[in-house]
């Protein structure tokens, strides 16, 4: 796995924001009530992301170490403002759904954390390609939410009715919290089975061709990631 | 009057919780409140910043920024004034009362980024009292707009606290691997959450 693609595979996988580090809770339970609005609210903070990652990463060298949190905030909260005049006016049914949690996107912890986990100290291209991953992780575990609630609360797909059966359960504010615990001892124990047999079927290859010099590069990534 | 006031009380403590039907301020909520007593300190922090920023928030959204044209700013305004109130409280509190500083300065930073304090004096700017309780007949002041803040930080706090009886409890509990943790807590939520839920069907 080359640099971009374990920039990538961490973004969506190992560090994805909802269901493995576990921040911008607040957004996901919220917007989890369809899957459209999960994914409309996703998407939306994978373009807050996206900028504000090539932008940080762009002024790093300008701004100063002491007042850094409060330069981010400034950026953050200027797209956030820019994102709502924009979906005011070209999308306004998401405008009206996101409702109070569209500012809310200034205090989500996912973008202050990759400006200043990631983007603060790496290059322009690869702070874009770590928002855009770890944005479309975002978006993933808030569509996958939403897709499950809609179904089981409404009976419905993206808005398409399938079914008269609904269970209300799952789309009141008690079934987000129970979807979304479900969902993260799910996706865990998932993600480690399969690198687990990743790295079995690993290793026996290892040792069958253990003298091949040109395998060994290419799977540096995955011995470095079992050591953290 | 009295009857509007209470209504307001009972349904942001109650029906409308913060956390548990709002999702407003889960980071606190899953992050402090393993022990009953942190998770007391940080609501009664919390509440405090919700009526300070309020106070501050409304009147400067109402009377400067509504008149100059200026809303669309609302964001960058709030954030900073809640960063730099928080910033004061801190020294303010680190002054008069060194032991209340002890038990509840190391919460204060993180309320800077809590939604519920943005979420409150976003939700406060509205023309009229549905806005915040649907259902609710009458204009919007200062006045109810600090009672809704307190009243939401009563809730907040009622909410934290419990969470962190019911945590200590888990944590003594043998809970399936993968289950450890978040998800468990997310399951303990759902639970408190559909107790509260009986409050939202109390018609005014």
């Amino acid at each position: 796995m080359n640099k971009y693609g374990k920039i990538t595979y961490d973004g969506l996988i190992t560090n994805n924001a909802s269901f493995k580090l576990v921040l911008g809770t607040c957004a996901a339970l919220g917007m989890s009530s369809s899957a459209i609005n999960g994914l409309g609210m996703g998407l939306s903070v994978t373009i807050v992301l996206l900028l504000s990652n090539v932008l940080i990463s762009l002024l790093r060298k300008v701004i100063p170490a002491t007042v850094r949190i409060p330069a981010f905030v400034v950026i953050i909260a200027t797209l956030v403002t820019i994102l709502r005049m924009a979906l005011d006016k070209f999308i306004p049914d998401l405008y009206e759904s996101m409702g109070v949690f569209l500012p809310l996107i200034v205090v989500n912890c996912l973008i202050l954390g990759r400006a200043e986990a990631f983007a603060s100290k790496q290059p322009v291209l690869d702070s874009a390609l770590d928002g855009v991953a770890s944005g479309l992780g975002f978006t993933f575990a808030l569509t996958v939410m939403g897709i499950i609630r809609e179904l089981l609360g409404a009976g419905s797909f993206f808005g398409l009715k399938l079914w008269e059966f609904s269970i209300g359960f799952f789309s009141n504010s008690a079934g987000a919290f129970f979807v979304y615990g479900i969902c993260i001892a799910l996706f865990v124990f998932i993600t480690d089975k399969v690198e687990k047999t990743f790295r079995k079927k690993k290793s026996q290859l290892l040792r069958v061709d253990a003298s091949a010099p040109l395998e060994a590069p290419a799977e540096s990534a995955e011995p470095a990631k079992e050591a953290e | 009057m009295f009857a509007t006031i209470l209504i307001i009380v009972v349904s942001a403590i109650f029906s409308q919780n913060f956390i548990l039907t709002k999702f407003l301020g889960i980071c606190p909520f899953l992050g402090v409140s393993k022990r009953t007593s942190s998770a007391f300190s940080m609501g009664i922090a919390v509440t405090l910043v919700m009526l300070l920023a309020t106070l501050v928030t409304y009147p400067l959204y109402t009377y400067v920024m509504v008149p100059l044209k200026i809303e669309y700013l609302e964001i960058i305004f709030f954030i900073f004034i809640i960063a730099a109130l928080v910033q004061m409280l801190e020294k303010v509190i680190g002054k008069i009362s060194p032991s209340l500083y002890q038990a509840m300065g190391i919460y204060l930073p993180l309320i800077t980024t809590n939604c519920a304090i943005l979420g409150v004096a976003e939700l406060v700017l509205v023309n009229d009292l549905s806005g915040i309780v649907s259902g609710l007949q009458g204009g919007m002041n200062l006045g109810f707009a600090l009672l809704y803040a307190l009243a939401a930080g009563i809730g907040f706090t009622f909410s934290m606290v419990l969470m962190g009886g019911v945590r200590e409890r888990i944590e003594k509990l043998p809970v399936a691997k993968c289950m450890k943790g978040f998800p468990i807590t997310m399951v303990a939520a759902s639970l408190m959450a559909m107790a509260f839920y009986v409050f939202t069907l109390i018609k005014f």
